[in-house]
């Protein structure tokens, strides 16, 4: 462990002391490696683990003997190993806190006692055994490790002991070095390039072309000027991708170069101009780690010249010294070693020279010298710069010095490649010359060699990538010769399920090629394609390229392929295969919104209701699988229902195939918040299949589907009733417990459609559905949450069930789900807290005992959401009933809260916000307070409202308003006298005598409002 | 050509093939008397197309390029070997060539690959009929390539291992796989050029009625 412990580990003091290790993410992964190697090291090494170390490792640690089982010798305090060595110490003594340790075998028995403090216990290990080779092995490691390298050759000649104490120490620099590897892969993952670095790159090359006699390219420009905030020129959505900006780079040999420089490397584009369309942004090429290198790889010129121009004196006369320095130490970081790296590993390789641990004294003069010879500046810069380098820039680039050590970290797949399968690699490189190279006759017999490989294996994906084959092998589909399109899309379809085949092909164009050739003559080659493009399809880059070559209508069209499903003609048995094949590859691109909306335009939704009337359910399942996908959008789920596929998704629930049944109910579950297709589902007799698939309860995608079905289908009255008849609330009670939150969220939906009734009502608290209901108000599943609180609110109106929620505490779970971040839930339980208060015993004290519970209410009433606004002045106006509770109400100011809502115009809130306000006004002068706040005008205003509540409770709220004369003199100046006479006549006797009131307060206190024009001032005509 | 003549000859035709209907029939007869070019009554040579205008047929209408294969194919045609193709010989062949089942294809492409006409396909005679289908860049030689390719090829036909390709070997390799019909050269015209062909020569009789 010896170079990963000094090098690697990130000690908290910088001094070597005693210092502790940093609880960094790096360090994380360094301890777990390090308790995996001791853990396993017994049983892969066994006689290695039984050498005992020459000094134990020693250290304090947290396990108590309690915690050793009967394999030690326990005594008091003190607890010893059973084993012993040779003079007959025990091999492990512990005597708290210290714990001493004499070999590997002990160690691994440790970690096993440690349990969870494995973790721990490594590092206590770790921190007080600074060197745990040298305690280990001895002082005399160099020695050994000279022995170690000397007897590869030579015949074994030490005596036992020490030839296994050579073999360990070769474990442990092998683990050393394993470490070590994972510990430079994860922080090459973490390096990536940044808009700075590029931007000075960027420079660097204008300065190059700017220069006259050493010009080695005629323009470099970006093709936006304008920059974000950020430092990026590339449009938002592109960022998100990770792409910053775009050049255009003439150089002096070649065409125009467009460049994309992301964050990941920069690549050739394929001529991103401003007003570019989308497919302009593809990459095509390599990706390369800088500017400079790509340049090179495709001017010869530049390439020849740059090298030395880069280490000439900085020649640009005219561009300012400052910058010319600048610039100069970037490229010479880009082209020369990064020290930053070097150092770690420079370090490392003279280890490997001088013996490890062996001379501690020396290496850490070396390590001095190390930082001397590199200048100061020189580090600084290679530091900033490391985390805007590509993780290959620093693997590619390190020093002679340290190439062994950059073979192993960049090379071992590459290596592995070649050793472990060399001749089939080449071969199918061999072949994929000939495919290049070869005619017809060549090519077909090629095609047939290739496919004679284990199209699964490793080496021919690596092999074909390598080669480029796979560009070869769609370039070949646009020749028009039948049997080479087979032959190719036989070996695309296969390797197409290997997701990194997927990728290079879709990368190197070749989706176009396969979406063109669906438009072929031939049906086996459309069938082939159309399962190419369903395997290719996985991800969505590539369901957006097909779209983009039109392939979704094109795939559309390959569904036309029979009238009538149900008994094929033998002559269309071969379209009715290729129609298949079509569904595959549609249902696959149908993940995507935009393509489901493709699909409706290229007319697929009749053409899939067609296909729905197959028998076969290798086509049915796909079908059904497409509408599902296109059912979350609105105008898909309109063309589901005019094509009247109701009536044969409904059959195919009696159907005994579960998966199909879950996509049947799935795509009934999104559609049937319409009316229509409820009516539908009822016609065709549906209700009755999904109320019998409630008993499969083990399968629980097809519970969740069913359930939300039946959830939707309640929505409809006539629904409900066929399911009262069968039964299917008490069933749904029954699956409130043991069920995953998919299922609850469904049955939970459809019980608070169930509620509304209120013999439900009463059912779900004989049947005990109400403690499991109170149970779920814990969760957080906010689709969940939502759908309980609805119940609760349902069923809070019962006063017998209030009585168990409250004795349950439900009231006090609602109440804290007004801490729900989520605005639906906020409001849900708002609008289930408004039942609770009304019908809660002793109401007013129990929410005064909700600690915190105003403040919640008060906090939300500055909420952005309608919705949530509406449901909390509710809520205000019930609790204001109590009249202690108002008081607590008023000291936290809801009266300005209330008045600063009053110019919304959503109708609910207004709505619920007259009524909070009539409530609120009967504590002492809130009412003069709403007045101040200038709520009567927007208040008189709402008179007018479309919506018959909203003027109701607005009257209520200006009867109690009218109490206070001030208040009653901007309502005659509002005008609100003659509406409040036309409300006199209202059915609501309540209303009524409101109004007649209102009406009276504002009249009696007229000759007061004469009054008080005469004592103003400025109206001396009155007198 | 008499109108009664054709119609006999139609007659006589029509009972020994299968894929053509009787007017087909007669439009490839007058197609025949069409590329043969004046009909003059003296002489075989004169009623009978030779491989000269047989081969150029080939090209020109289905597309076929590689000379050696058609030859063979003239070969296939000429039954009864005098060196002509006969009016008879053309029908019954096009009915192989233009709508023959993957069996009598097989057969068909079998017989036109043995060049020596001992059953069996050997590996010079997949040399010699690939030998120019490769053109590598740089200095490799092709011809390695083709041989290479070539034994990939046999042993992957050559079911019952006795390095030679015998027609069951031939017929297992293309039922498993139908592209390797055509494994050493093109020797059918494609869907397209077939279509091309009928539309052309079958469309002609209906449009002079």
């Amino acid at each position: 462990m010896g170079t990963s412990l000094t090098r690697a580990a990130q000690w908290a003091a910088s001094d070597s002391g005693g210092g502790q290790l940093e609880s960094s993410p790096m360090n994380d992964t360094l301890l777990n490696e390090i308790l995996r190697f001791v853990e396993n090291f017994s049983s892969q090494n066994p006689q290695e683990a039984e050498v005992v170390f020459e000094e134990p490792l020693q250290w304090s640690t947290t396990l108590a003997p309690s915690d050793f089982t009967a394999d030690y010798d326990i005594r008091e305090s003190d607890v010893e190993s059973q084993e012993k060595d040779d003079e007959g110490c025990p091999l492990l003594r512990l005597s708290p806190p210290t714990v001493c340790v004499r070999n590997f075998s002990q160690l691994s028995k440790l970690a096993c006692v440690a349990n969870e403090k494995k973790l721990q216990e490594v590092q206590a290990c770790v921190e007080e055994n600074r060197k745990p080779l040298v305690k280990i092995l001895g002082p005399n490691i160099a020695a050994l490790h000279k022995a170690a390298k000397a007897d590869r050759g030579k015949e074994q000649q030490q005596s036992k002991d020490a030839d296994v104490k050579v073999k360990l120490l070769r474990l442990l620099q092998h683990a050393d070095k394993q470490i070590l590897r994972k510990l430079m892969k994860e922080i090459s993952e973490k390096v990536e390039l940044n808009p700075t670095a590029v931007k000075k790159e960027v420079e660097f090359l204008k300065n190059i072309c700017s220069t006259g006699e050493n010009r080695l390219l005629k323009l470099v420009r970006y093709t936006s000027d304008y920059e974000f905030p950020n430092g990026c020129r590339a449009p938002l959505w592109r960022q998100l991708e990770g792409e910053m900006f775009y050049l255009v780079i003439e150089p002096y040999d070649t065409e125009t170069l467009y460049i994309t420089c992301s964050n990941t490397g920069v690549f050739f584009n394929m001529g991103i101009k401003p007003e570019g369309d989308e497919i302009a942004y593809e990459r095509t090429g390599d990706v390369f780690k800088d500017l400079v290198s790509l340049l090179k790889s495709k001017s010869q010129v530049f390439a020849e010249n740059i090298d030395s121009q880069e280490f000439r004196e900085p020649p640009p006369p005219r561009a300012p010294k400052p910058h010319v320095e600048l610039v100069d130490a970037q490229t010479q970081l880009s082209l020369k070693t990064s020290r930053w790296k070097d150092l770690r590993l420079s370090g490392e390789a003279d280890e490997k020279k001088n013996g490890k641990d062996a001379d501690e004294k020396n290496d850490g003069s070396k390590n001095k010298a190390n930082f001397s010879e590199a200048s100061f500046a020189e580090q600084l810069s290679s530091l900033k710069n490391k985390a805007s380098r590509q993780a290959a820039d620093l693997f590619s680039e390190t020093s002679s010095e340290s190439n062994e050590s950059y073979e192993e970290e960049e090379q071992p797949v590459r290596r592995q490649r070649n050793t472990d399968q060399p001749s089939d690699y080449w071969q199918i490189q061999k072949l994929v010359k000939y495919l290049r190279a070869g005619d017809q006759t060549a090519t077909l017999l090629t095609l047939y060699a290739l496919m004679d490989y284990d199209l699964k294996q490793e080496t021919y994906h690596l092999a074909m990538q390598d080669s480029g084959g796979l560009k070869v092998l769609t370039n070949i589909l646009h020749l028009e010769e039948v049997n080479l399109q087979l032959g190719s899309l036989g070996i695309l379809r296969e390797i197409s399920h290997n997701a990194q085949t997927r990728r290079a092909i879709v990368d190197n164009g070749g989706l176009r090629s396969i979406v063109n050739v669906l438009d072929s003559r031939n049906k086996d080659v459309k069938a082939l394609a159309a399962e190419t493009i369903a395997n290719l399809t996985s991800f969505r880059r590539a369901r957006r390229t097909v779209r983009n070559y039109n392939g979704i209508s094109k795939l559309t069209k390959l569904l036309d392929c029979s009238a009538d499903l149900a008994n094929v003609d033998p002559r269309h048995e071969k379209d009715v295969e290729v129609a298949r094949f079509g569904v595959l590859a549609l249902w696959s691109c149908s993940k995507s919104p935009k393509n489901k909306e493709a699909i409706r335009k290229a007319g697929g939704i009749p053409l899939l209701g067609r296909l729905l009337k197959s028998p076969q359910m290798n086509m049915l399942i796909p079908v059904v699988g497409i509408l599902q996908n296109c059912a979350s959008e609105e105008s898909c789920k309109a063309a589901i229902q005019t094509e009247g596929m109701i009536k044969d998704l409904v059959q195919n629930l009696s159907i005994d195939n579960d998966e199909l049944r879950i996509h049947c109910a799935n795509v009934i579950f999104q559609c049937a918040e319409n009316k229509q297709t409820r009516t539908a589902v009822n016609e065709h007799r549906g209700l009755p299949a999904l109320v019998s698939l409630l008993s499969k309860t083990d399968n629980k995608q097809l519970m969740a589907a069913t359930t939300g079905a039946i959830w939707k289908c309640s929505l409809s009255s006539e629904n409900l009733d066929v399911f009262q008849d069968s039964k299917v609330l008490e069933t749904l009670i029954g699956l409130l417990t043991n069920q995953p939150e998919q299922v609850l969220v469904n049955v939970v939906g459809a019980l608070a459609e169930f509620a509304q009734r209120p013999a439900n009502k009463i059912t779900i608290r004989k049947c005990g559905g109400l403690k499991p209901l109170v149970r779920l108000l814990i969760g957080r599943n906010e689709a969940l949450l939502v759908n309980v609180t609805r119940v609760v609110e349902a069923c809070a109106t019962d006063l017998d069930n209030m009585a168990i929620i409250q004795e349950l505490d439900g009231i006090r779970w609602v109440w804290s789900l007004l801490k729900n971040p989520s605005p639906d839930v906020q409001s849900s339980a708002a609008w289930a807290l408004c039942p609770c208060i009304e019908n809660a015993k002793e109401a007013g004290e129990m929410v005064s005992s909700l600690m915190g519970g105003m403040e919640l209410v008060i906090d939300l009433l500055k909420s952005s959401d309608d919705k949530v606004l509406a449901s909390m002045c509710a809520v205000v106006a019930k609790i204001a009933k109590d009249k202690y509770n108002l008081a607590v109400l008023t000291d936290y100011e809801v009266v300005s809260l209330l008045a600063k809502l009053t110019d919304k115009p959503n109708d609910l809130l207004r709505c619920h916000l007259a009524q909070a306000i009539a409530q609120c006004c009967t504590w002492r002068n809130n009412k003069a307070a709403f007045g101040e706040a200038g709520v009567v005008p927007p208040l008189a205003h709402y008179l007018k409202s479309q919506d018959m509540k909203v003027r109701h409770s607005t009257v209520l709220a200006l009867h109690q308003l009218s109490k206070e004369p001030n208040n009653c003199v901007i309502m005659h100046g509002e005008g609100v006298v003659k509406p409040l006479i036309h409300f006199m006549g209202s059915d609501d006797e309540k209303i009524r005598n409101a109004a007649a009131d209102c009406v009276r307060n504002i009249r009696v206190l007229f000759p007061g409002q004469a009054r008080a024009k005469k004592s103003a001032p400025k109206s001396p005509n009155q007198h | 050509m008499s109108k009664r003549l054709i119609q006999n000859l139609t007659k006589a035709i029509y009972k020994h093939v299968d894929h053509f209907n009787q007017t087909e029939v007669e439009c490839l007869i007058r197609e025949f008397y069409n590329l043969l070019g004046q009909p003059t009554s003296s002489g075989k040579s004169d009623n009978n197309l030779d491989e000269r205008k047989f081969k150029a047929i080939l090209k020109n209408d289905f597309g076929l390029t590689n000379d050696t294969l058609m030859e063979r194919v003239f070969r296939m045609f000429d039954k009864d070997n005098d060196g002509f193709v006969s009016v008879k010989e053309w029908v019954e062949g096009l009915c192989v060539f233009l709508r023959g089942s993957l069996d009598e294809k097989i057969k068909y492409c079998f017989q036109v690959y043995d060049l020596s006409g001992d059953e069996y396909i050997s590996r010079e005679e997949m040399l010699l009929m690939t030998r120019n289908c490769l053109r590598l860049h740089g200095e490799e030689d092709p011809f390695d390539g083709i041989k290479d390719l070539v034994e990939i090829t046999l042993k992957r036909m050559d079911h019952d291992n006795d390095d030679r390709l015998s027609f069951d070997d031939y017929e297992k390799s293309v039922k498993e796989l139908n592209i390797v019909l055509e494994a050493f050269g093109t020797c059918l015209p494609s869907a397209t050029r077939i279509e091309a062909f009928e539309q052309r020569v079958f469309q002609d009789k209906s449009d002079r009625r």
